[in-house]
């Protein structure tokens, strides 16, 4: 039973397969797996933010709602404790003037954060290597709710000692 | 009466729950010799797994896209469309993955090595090579197991990335989930663990499967009726295995 040429070349081809497919799974699915393949067209601009909450590398970039971009890549500036995001913007959209305002908004109630990007007046455009000055930073909704029950229990436990107050004044007063 | 009816289908369970354990430790004993003829394993992997090709391919793709679909429609319900691509991936590598791969191994590849193994019996061949003091269950039935159980993992594997790009084309192409979304939502909650589990599982039930097939064909009655017997005998158990090792694997990876 000696194999012939076609088997050997058949199960060669499904090793290869099949092991392409594990290095597919091991190697690009956990975080920010290894980008293969050529990069794509379009222009860098960065901005820069106080807090990106969880925005990851391949978040779209938006204007109006419609898909202009892509986060190309995040890094933290050590001198200024700010996160420095690369935004990679298709070449189509080479019109987006340069005092343009970015903000990092969230899909959905739980969902990926993403930026928004709400155009400027300038006549200048944005080019490669431009930079986005104006910005506004995730809004992380833990914080939020903290916020929230700070003002409230504050707020609503002074009230109710209020009412209690005035409610024995009367009872008081009926007497 | 009854009660020896009873007692004798039970006792029938048993012995063939023992026969099917004598019979995987004398395997084990003689799959290390078998590993000096990688020819023969070579041949067995291109039967179990080469020629399982096509239909994994083929389901791996209707399975993701399916996935695509009926993710979107409930995710979108809930106005978190861009958990799709984690959706798809954990569905995919954690149980679809291996189990379907697993129940199309036991009706594509289990069925062929029961028959072939059936018909050697009926015909004698098994007998032979034992008269000429060759070994069937080092020769016959190792390379067997051994191709199916190296084949499993990986036809799971190739199932995965394709069920992926299926979830993609439906997801992202026909339903509009962003495309840079839909892969980095998926690379932010999907760990080495998930496919460390989807691996660990393919690889038992690729040894739960071949068993079965190898028992199954080895021990066919030598007619016509017994290889049948014999064969869908090995679907159902295999099927019916592999789903009871997917719940008690499925636990312990909790």
């Amino acid at each position: 039973m000696r194999p012939n040429r076609t088997l050997e070349i058949g199960t060669g081809l499904f090793v290869l397969l099949g092991f392409a497919a594990l290095l597919f799974l091991t190697s690009q699915l956990p975080a920010n797996g290894l980008k293969f393949g050529a990069p794509k067209a379009g222009y860098h601009v960065t901005a820069e933010f106080d807090n990106i909450g969880d925005l990851k590398v391949g978040a779209p970039v938006t204007m109006a709602g419609v898909h202009v971009g892509e986060v190309a890549g995040i890094r933290f500036d050590s001198r200024d404790y700010k996160a420095v995001v690369s935004l990679r913007i298709d070449p189509q959209y080479n019109q987006i003037p340069e005092d343009s305002f970015a903000s990092i908004e969230t899909q959905g109630l739980l969902g990926g954060k993403y930026i928004g990007v709400s155009p400027g007046g300038l006549d200048s455009y944005l080019k490669e290597g431009g930079h986005i000055d104006q910005t506004q930073s995730a809004i992380v909704l833990e914080s939020l709710i903290n916020k929230f029950f700070a003002s409230y229990s504050s707020k609503g436990g002074g009230d109710t000692q209020g009412k209690g107050a005035d409610n024995q004044s009367k009872v008081e007063s009926k007497k | 009466m009854i009660a020896s009816v009873g007692n004798g289908f039970i006792l029938e369970g048993v012995r063939q729950l023992g026969s099917v354990a004598i019979f995987f430790v004398r395997l084990l004993g003689e799959c290390v010799p078998a590993l000096r003829r990688p020819r023969l394993i070579v041949h067995q992997i291109y039967n179990s797994g080469a020629r399982s090709l096509i239909i994994i391919m083929l389901s791996g793709l209707f399975v993701g896209m399916v996935l695509g679909l009926q993710g979107y429609e409930l995710l979108q319900r809930f106005g978190s469309v861009e958990a799709l691509g984690t959706a798809a991936a954990l569905g995919l590598l954690k149980e679809l993955a291996p189990v379907v791969t697993a129940l199309l191994f036991a009706g594509r590849a289990g069925t062929a090595l029961t028959s072939e193994i059936g018909l050697m019996r009926a015909t004698d061949q098994l007998t032979a090579m034992e008269i000429m003091a060759v070994d069937p269950l080092r020769y016959v039935a190792a390379p067997r197991f051994l191709g199916g159980v190296l084949a499993m993992p990986l036809l799971a594997a190739i199932f995965s990335v394709i069920g992926l790009y299926g979830a993609q084309l439906i997801g992202v192409e026909l339903m509009g989930v962003d495309k840079g979304v839909f892969w980095s939502q998926m690379q932010g909650s999907v760990g080495l663990r998930n496919v460390t589990e989807g691996v660990v599982k393919s690889v038992v039930f690729g040894i739960a499967c071949s068993l079965i097939a190898v028992h199954e064909g080895y021990h066919a009655a030598p007619t016509a009726e017994g290889v049948a017997l014999a064969t869908t005998r090995t679907v159902v158990a295999s099927s019916v295995i592999t789903l009871l090792l997917d719940y008690m694997l499925t636990a312990a990876f909790l």
